[in-house]
């Protein structure tokens, strides 16, 4: 790919969109040298600690904080009983049924701590190192509750329970049946007609989002009201959220985004630290701030993914899908949090897949644990749901002896048969799934590639070779509203925009959505520079602060560029009819008779009378000569909420070596093919597949979250979660297919999850491929050396994982930030 | 990930670095490269009093020629260690180890005594050191004394060296004859520690081979040698088979332990696997 940066000498202003522009803000945002929020200092600035549970379920007996107190430096210590009665409950905006249980999820325990690492007492100190010394001075006395881990047993009768006073840990029970809704046949039915029916178990683990930038806020109080910055995905939803939390009126508390260092569904949250922080700074009256350490932000950071799938798929002999009825336990862990019960659902519409089932029901439970919190982790629901169906393609291909891709194009929705409407109900605008899977299977050289493979079975080679595919879609931009409304969704899936046309020319984009890595500066520059003719350079993207960007639903769900971007063209539009009407008075012409290109208006028929759109904007500054009548301005704004869903879709087939010696999975050959629509910035693109792929393939290979018997969290540093470098990642040959999306006028689909949602199955399918003439039928994610040599040695799926941690660090990885010593830390010898 | 408060000495020689242990107090911490006191520190897991830093102390860098043997100062840095020269003619056990070390960052900062002072049992120096015989020289206030590597590393993180000593240089004696060296690391991603590893030294004489030293990395406390696999090569023949089949005796005598990456019939029988493995590259087959 070469990045153009010049613009054409034909004359005519070449296309901004479809170019591969480099980044504007990655200068500023590689090199640091920009406004993250832990880089802000402010006069008097005090800092705050968490004092965070080491036990996973106990009832909190007493809390002695005399000590810290009376620590150096120290100006308070806050426990839960202390701010009990203004800390009200943090959100759950999705209430996915009307009879949800929410026991509520305080930002500092009071009485009772359900998770390791929740918050127990903060510590507000004038550096950052007295507030972390004088944690280790607050004395919590606790009296120890069975945790419970396991969400098959935590429903079984007679449970152990998280929270007191609820009648099981079950907190919803949520169904969607095809036949119910009209939108299928009977399941049941479908099922009792068949031919073939498969059964598997499915387990998708927790996972970590691991962002970059660990979390960080600070507040400023001033008089009565609060300036917060926080390092968030989501400042609108956290501006409203922190109001309606703490009772502080909306319009006293703004809230800023600076720059963000991802966040990929990890910053979606209201988390316990902004409101602590809140509270903290409106108790000592001066501004506060808190940043999260890397075991913090593993610990109690929410997490992802956690899911037992129970799949059923119904075929007749020649390879039809009939119908597919998935049972699914979700882990909420010990709270909900914004969206926690709402992830599942956001998948049960995907399970089906690009195949058209004529029978579907879908049901789940959300199980309470004694562990942290999960929601939205890049994907959210999509790439659990896409997991299992395309696992479950795969075992009827082998239940019925056919090709898995044989299986696929067979049952999948045809070119000609868009848009098609699902036994899920939702309409797909789009696609083209044979020819992505064509392009991809000339991307990795397939037929190559069966043949090494047959020949390392015959010779019985112990690197054995396997191939995996995984042809998918989602469902991008969560909106439209109304659709939202249906599910009970708290909030709507609108976004907003507004230009600003300065009289030098320039250009000003607000937009409500909130970049923390995506490149939107660049995108928004592109697609402004194309609708007003401006240069691109001329553009400016401001977003992430309240005061800013009024109104705005913020960044997930790939929802920017599909329902932002098109907002951003939706005020443009008005830009230019505006300043049409301006050029007209200029021109001394008819609107009718302008022609506006290339950010000129020019008299249609008169050559040489033209007025550019940056002198109509200098004509509004000194409004010395405007259209009777007129407001002095062509700024406008606009607020879009699309009609549908889009749905991205794509054919991603992994090559994969599995060293049966050792059990190592290496991954030989990756090659994807997405279809997204129309692309506003094939570089962006690009690099958004790169990552998704590797976060995709880091589920189906070394990423999870690992708890002890006891509930702590084993995998609570980098030695243990692992998450792969480029070092550990194959090249990957990436292509696209363009049919562009229906639900707007840019035909963008999202592309921001894509990569994440899948590559997981096609990478365990691989692995299966490779293995499974050697009688292997299944192996638990992530697929660890061990795990795919327990598998080859005694069938099984590999099991469980031994628990302790490395011993790395004098295993480091079960402490809390409380600092508690250990016998192995007092270690022997130099180092 | 702000370590409690601690004293700092920053000598710049092996005397003053000695007395300032000395001086120190209870609670003492040498530090070499710190890329692992740095994390227990910053984790608290662990608050010395004082931290004695010996980046200051020029005489523990470089590697040096001294006839039968090189030496290595305890402050070279991994990266240093790679480059150099005398490394890669007389050692290319530890060149090889050395690369596979964590990532580029760590290994310009880490140092080679400082890895094996430490002593971790998944750490990729002490199996090389042990394989190759080396001799590790320590400082105290009572003078120097050497001490083998088969009884340096005692058990887990834990050393010969006696409180108030320092490590000062390592000595790696020149192998006479033709050997061919290899270093086989087993981790789930590159800058992991091992799982399991393998420091395989191979002499090959008229078709068979002659001598094989073999270190195992994180297969018990300490690093071990696989003596049952290095018995049944002396004298074997330089065949695939008959690596294959005294590979089979290298997980004998092993203690590992059971983890996240790996429970310890699994590393026993990797210890195996990679024993073949190093043996074969080491051996040229």
């Amino acid at each position: 790919m070469t990045v153009t940066e010049d613009r054409a000498a034909t004359g005519a202003p070449e296309k901004e969109v479809g170019k591969p522009r480099r980044r504007k803000e990655d200068a500023r945002l590689i090199t640091g040298r920009t406004l993250w929020t832990d880089n802000l200092v402010l006069p008097g600035l005090l800092h705050m600690s968490v004092v965070r549970s080491p036990v996973a379920h106990a009832r909190i007996t007493g809390i002695d904080v005399s000590a810290a107190q009376q620590a150096p430096g120290v100006l308070a210590v806050l426990t839960g009983r202390d701010l009990a009665d203004e800390q009200g409950s943090l959100p759950c905006a999705w209430p996915v049924t009307p009879d949800m249980v929410n026991p509520g999820a305080p930002a500092v325990a009071v009485d009772q701590v359900n998770h390791v690492g929740e918050a127990v007492a903060v510590v507000v100190a004038r550096s950052r190192a007295a507030a972390a010394d004088a944690l280790e001075l607050v004395d919590v006395d606790y009296e120890p509750l069975p945790p419970v881990l396991d969400m098959e047993a935590a429903l079984a009768e007679g449970a152990d329970l998280v929270h007191p006073g609820t009648a099981s840990n079950r907190s919803y029970h949520w169904v969607f049946d095809g036949g119910e809704a009209g939108t299928a046949a009977d399941t049941e039915q479908a099922f009792a007609d068949a031919e073939v029916v498969v059964s598997r178990r499915f387990v998708q683990q927790r996972l970590i989002p691991a962002f970059m930038e660990p979390r960080s806020v600070v507040v400023q109080p001033q008089g009565d009201n609060y300036t917060v910055w926080s390092a968030t995905q989501v400042p609108h939803i956290l501006r409203l959220m922190l109001s309606m939390v703490t009772g502080i009126p909306e319009h006293k508390v703004k809230v800023i985004a600076p720059d963000v260092g991802g966040g990929f569904g990890g910053k979606l949250q209201v988390t316990p630290e902004e409101v602590l922080t809140l509270l903290a700074a409106r108790r000592v009256g001066r501004p506060v701030k808190w940043t999260e350490t890397r075991s913090e932000s593993l610990m109690s950071a929410h997490h992802g993914r956690d899911q037992i799938q129970y799949i059923d798929i119904a075929a007749d002999r020649e390879g039809n899908v009939k119908g597919l009825r998935c049972r699914i336990l979700a882990d909420m862990g010990a709270y909900l949090r914004l969206i926690t019960p709402g992830v599942p659902v956001l998948g049960a519409f995907m399970f089906i897949g690009i195949y058209k089932f004529p029978a579907y029901r879908f049901e789940c439970d959300g199980v309470f644990t004694t562990k942290t919190p999960t929601d939205a982790y890049r994907g959210a629901g999509r790439p659990e749901a896409t997991f299992a169906i395309e696992r479950i393609m795969d075992e009827l291909a082998v239940e019925l002896g056919m090709d898995p891709l044989e299986v696929r194009r067979k049952n999948w929705i045809r070119a000609e048969e868009f848009p098609f409407t699902t036994a899920a109900g939702l309409e797909y605008d789009s696609g083209d799934y044979e020819a992505a899977t064509q392009k991809a299977l000339e991307l990795i050289g397939y037929d190559e590639l069966r043949a090494e493979q047959r020949r390392r079975r015959e010779s019985g080679d112990p690197v054995q070779l396997g191939i995996g595919f995984s042809t998918f879609t989602e469902m991008c931009g969560i909106a439209p509203s109304r659709v939202l409304g249906s599910l009970s969704y708290g909030a709507g899936g609108w976004e907003q925009a507004s230009i600003r046309m300065l009289p030098t020319g320039k250009v000003e984009v607000v937009t409500g959505t909130s970049p923390h890595g995506q490149g939107h500066e660049t995108a928004w520059s592109q697609i402004v520079a194309d609708q007003l003719g401006v240069p691109f350079e001329d553009v400016e993207v401001l977003h992430g602060d309240t005061a800013v960007s009024a109104r705005g639903l913020d960044t997930y769900g790939s929802r920017s560029l599909v329902v932002g971007g098109v907002a951003v063209v939706k005020a443009a539009e008005k830009v230019v009819a505006k300043a049409r009407r301006v050029a007209a008075h200029l021109l001394e012409a008819s609107e009718d008779d302008l022609d506006f290109a290339g950010g000129s208006f020019s008299v249609r028929g008169t050559p040489g009378t033209s007025v550019s759109i940056q002198e109509v904007s200098l004509a509004c500054f000194t409004s010395h000569n405007f259209p009777e009548g007129m407001e002095p301005s062509i700024d406008a704004e606009a607020t879009f909420d699309p009609e549908n869903f889009s749905f991205p879709h794509g054919t991603h087939i992994c090559a994969a070596e599995v060293d049966t010696e050792t059990g190592r999975v290496t991954i030989r050959k990756y090659a994807c093919v997405d279809d997204i629509g129309e692309i506003v910035n094939p570089l962006i693109v690009e690099g958004q597949v790169h990552g998704g792929l590797a976060q995709g393939i880091a589920q189906a290979l070394y990423e999870e979250a690992v708890y002890d018997a006891d509930g702590n969290l084993t995998t609570g540093t980098f030695v243990d979660y692992l998450v792969p470098s480029a070092a550990d990642l194959p090249h990957f040959d990436t292509g696209n297919t363009v049919s562009p999306a229906l639900a707007n006028p840019l035909g963008a689909k999202g592309v921001g999850e894509a990569g994440t949602i899948a590559s997981t199955p096609a990478v365990v399918n691989a692995a299966l491929d490779a293995v499974r003439h050697l009688g292997v039928t299944d192996i638990r994610m992530p697929l660890t050396p061990e795990r795919v040599w327990r598998a080859l040695q005694g069938g099984g799926d590999g099991g469980d994982r031994a628990t302790a941690g490395t011993t790395a660090y004098g295993g480091a990885q079960t402490e809390t930030t409380a600092g508690v010593s250990t016998p192995q830390s007092s270690l022997g010898g130099d180092r | 990930m702000i370590p409690a408060p601690f004293a700092y000495a920053r000598p710049t020689t092996v005397d003053e670095a000695v007395q300032a242990i000395a001086e120190g107090g209870e609670d003492v911490k040498v530090m070499a490269g710190g890329q692992s006191l740095i994390p227990v520190m910053r984790l608290r897991l662990a608050a010395p009093e004082t931290v004695v830093d010996l980046g200051r102390v020029a005489e523990l860098r470089g590697v040096r020629d001294d006839g039968d043997a090189i030496v290595i100062g305890a402050m070279t840095t991994h990266a240093q260690v790679l480059a150099d020269p005398l490394v890669r003619q007389h050692a290319p056990l530890v060149a090889a180890a050395t690369e596979t070390v964590a990532d580029r960052q760590t290994r310009h900062r880490g140092t080679f005594g400082g890895a094996l002072a430490h002593a971790d049992p998944a750490g990729d120096l002490p199996a090389c050191a042990l394989a190759l015989d080396a001799e590790l020289v320590v400082a105290g206030l009572g003078g120097r004394r050497t001490v083998p590597a088969a009884e340096f590393f005692v058990d887990y993180l834990t050393t010969a060296l006696e409180e108030g000593e320092i490590l000062v240089e390592v000595r790696i004696p020149k192998l006479p004859g033709e050997w061919g060296m290899h270093y086989e690391k087993f981790q789930r991603v590159a800058q992991a520690w091992s799982i399991v590893a393998v420091a395989a030294a191979v002499r090959r004489e008229d078709g068979h081979i002659a001598e094989a030293r073999i270190g195992l990395t994180n297969m018990g406390p300490t690093p071990l040698r696989a003596t049952a696999t290095e018995a049944a090569l002396a004298g074997a023949d330089a065949t695939v088979e008959a690596v294959a089949a005294a590979a089979g005796h290298a997980a004998e005598g092993t203690s590992p332990s059971s983890d996240l990456n790996a429970q310890a019939d699994y590393r026993q029988h990797l210890a195996q696997v990679l024993t073949r493995r190093a043996v074969l590259r080491a051996a040229g087959l």
